[in-house]
């Protein structure tokens, strides 16, 4: 609850620098320049937009609208901000959510199995598989996957329809959750999450390791416990402690994939978003994005909080 | 001590119901545990750590048999080899007899059911082996469930029974707690009560004491002492701490270099060491008594040796102010000499140690 308390000063904070950042680097106006009689046009425009005060108190006006539930609107569509927030967030709130529990779920179970079987083929395969993952960038595993698993088959097989899908996250006119919903959503929950699967698990592997050696896990087998009690009792649940870090700390590192991976599946989603607001220098739905993205971040970290008070009883708050 | 107070604070006396039986072993029962020709090999990159080397002992019913030596003389591989803890690398070679069946090597399965059920172990630093994401209830619970089918009901009761036994006051809450939640003399006895569960036949207390401070060690002691006398089970108790075996051991064995140096009885060992290093070792200590204003405490010379390379012949010869550097003590390991029943000294001049002159 105080967590919840102190994330507050940070959301202003960083809208702030975020706003700071925004207005020192592009100028509304610009596209004023060619014209004739520039000068006069753009100093109105600056009046009118209110960029002649300073920039705390622009960054107040904002700030002030931003309660009243007020984002502006897009210097591009003229469409409400907070409309098309709410419209992006959704997809990417799918692929994230869908991400997460599969990179963590393989991650912890390779992880596991690569400690457990240290030095196995098995082990050695997964050590290899993933120092490729990590050495992938995001984008170049998308177009491989789509060549791979849907251009390649489409061609040898002469299919009509792929068995999965390469763009957006439903066919025409379909929604809701159905087979048609996973075949378009295995592959940019795969690219998105490639290097979060490999770091992970890496990771996993290391704190399970490390547990293993613990002493209470000699403790557990002094008492004749059965190995694979010790294994899933004792030592997983302590290995999993520091891999929450790790995941709260990853979380902003998604994002970034999400701007890539919405991009090369046609996801209209936060990344897209993103990308057409930043080269369309769209600068009051910026503003907005930044600010729910923040708020993602801390609500991540903030479930990452009741995650280890879940996990480890030495931290849960009394 | 020894001695409990049947005058004293009922909270601690209330487990003298049984009649209180002196830890001395009785001679005629067979040996509850036989360690037979023990050694224990790590491979490093360095070459071969002998870690224990042909060691031999029995363990009685209801005795309290100290092990004593300094840091890598081999104790806690001891413990570890009887239950078969030991990393995979390392080569066990020897026997270990429970009850007359050789232990070592057995199937896992085997193992399994004698550990926490038959031959339990207490650990030294009891906050790093107790897991921190159970409650203390929880984990001496399940070293009873591990062996025995218990309605969750007798299983608490019993929890609560045993951290009582151990002294730990309002054990119902008690067993709530995580271990962090105990203080460092609590988690110990916790520890205890953990092993202790299921009544074994042989507890192997790994430095039960050493990460406590004085009065706690006092404590925990007379807690281990106490319930002796309960479950009539045999401790081995490891430790470098000579002020402990004297307190609570019937016979010690003083190890050096993963052997045996002298085994005996504690009188024996204290007062008539036939051994030149448990004369070095008893020597060492600061005696409160003795003093002399300005007196240096006596040293053994020399360092303990590397157990990749151990001296030849008597592996203290090179420290020992008694040795024959020419002979003997350099080029052949002494044997187990029997002075009297049950006393033995490794040393090739055991008989004659009182006569033999000392190097300066």
């Amino acid at each position: 609850m105080r967590r919840i308390v102190y994330s507050v000063p940070v959301l202003v904070i960083a809208s702030f620098f975020v706003f700071w950042g925004i207005r020192t680097t592009y100028d509304p106006t610009a596209k004023f320049r060619a014209s004739r009689d520039s000068a006069r046009i753009i100093a109105a425009k600056r009046k009118e937009l209110g960029l002649d005060k300073t920039i705390i108190a622009q960054w107040w006006t904002w700030f002030t609208h931003f309660l009243q539930g007020n984002l502006g609107v897009s210097d591009r569509t003229n469409d409400r901000v907070w409309g098309m927030l709410t419209h992006a967030m959704w997809p990417s709130l799918q692929l994230m959510f869908w991400g997460t529990m599969f990179a963590l779920v393989i991650a912890i179970a390779v992880g596991v199995y690569s400690a457990v079987k240290q030095y196995s083929i098995g082990d050695y395969a997964f050590t290899g598989i993933s120092y490729i993952g990590i050495a992938m960038p995001t984008f170049l595993f998308g177009l491989l996957a789509i060549s791979l698993l849907v251009t390649l088959p489409v061609t040898k097989f002469h299919l009509t329809h792929p068995y999965l899908y390469s763009v957006g996250l439903h066919s025409s006119g379909k929604s809701g959750f159905n087979i048609d919903y996973l075949r378009h959503l295995v592959l940019p929950v795969l690219t998105l999450t490639v290097q979060s699967v490999a770091v992970w698990s890496r990771f996993q592997r290391a704190s399970m390791l490390d547990v293993l050696h613990a002493d209470y896990v000699r403790t557990a087998r002094a008492k004749g416990v059965p190995r694979r009690k010790v294994i899933f009792r004792h030592a997983f649940r302590n290995a999993l402690i520091p891999l929450v870090t790790v995941v709260a700390l990853d979380s902003a590192f998604l994002i970034g994939g999400l701007v890539i991976t919405e991009q090369i599946f046609s996801i209209s989603g936060m990344g897209q978003l993103f990308l057409f607001s930043l080269t369309g220098g769209d600068a009051p739905v910026l503003l907005g994005w930044f600010l729910v993205v923040a708020v993602f971040v801390i609500v991540f970290n903030l479930l990452a909080d009741l995650m280890y008070g879940v996990l480890d009883p030495r931290i849960r708050i009394s | 001590m020894t001695q409990i107070d049947p005058t004293g604070d009922p909270e601690t006396n209330r487990i003298l119901e049984p009649p209180f039986v002196p830890a001395v072993a009785p001679s005629d029962a067979p040996p509850v545990l036989s360690v037979r020709g023990l050694s224990v090999e790590f491979p490093t990159d360095d070459g071969v750590v002998r870690a224990v080397d042909d060691l031999s002992f029995d363990v009685f019913p209801n005795e309290t048999l100290g092990i004593v030596g300094e840091s890598g003389s081999g104790k806690s591989v001891t413990s570890l080899a009887i239950l078969g803890l030991l990393p995979k690398q390392a080569r066990v070679r020897g026997e270990v007899r429970f009850r007359g069946d050789n232990i070592l090597g057995a199937k896992e399965n085997t193992l399994r059911e004698l550990r926490g059920d038959r031959i339990a172990m207490i650990f030294q630093d009891a906050l790093a082996a107790l897991n921190p994401v159970f409650t203390v209830g929880n984990q001496i619970a399940e070293s009873i469930a591990v062996h025995h089918d218990l309605p969750k009901r007798e299983l608490e009761a019993r929890v609560v029974e045993l951290l009582d036994m151990v002294g730990i006051s309002q054990p119902a809450q008690r067993a709530k707690q995580y271990p962090h939640e105990f203080s460092g003399g609590m988690r110990q006895r916790a520890m205890i009560a953990m092993s202790i569960a299921n009544d074994p036949d042989v507890l192997i207390a790994d430095e039960p004491t050493t990460a406590l401070d004085v009065t706690i060690q006092a404590q925990v002691l007379d807690v281990l002492e106490r319930i002796q006398t309960r479950t009539r089970s045999a401790i081995m108790l490891i430790t470098h701490d000579l002020g402990v075996v004297a307190g609570v051991a019937a016979r010690v064995i003083v190890m050096y270099a993963g052997r045996q140096a002298e085994l005996g009885t504690v009188d024996e060992i204290f007062y008539e060491p036939k051994h030149p290093y448990t004369r070095g070792l008893l020597a060492s200590l600061p005696r409160v008594d003795r003093r002399v204003v300005n007196e240096r405490l006596h040293r053994i010379e020399g360092q303990p040796p590397s157990l990749i390379f151990v001296p030849s012949g008597c592996a203290f010869h090179p420290r020992c102010p008694y040795a024959d550097l020419q002979g003997l003590c350099v080029s052949e390991r002494p044997p187990s000499v029997e002075l009297s029943v049950g006393h033995c000294s490794d040393c090739h001049f055991a008989a004659t140690l009182d006569e033999r002159p000392v190097r300066p």
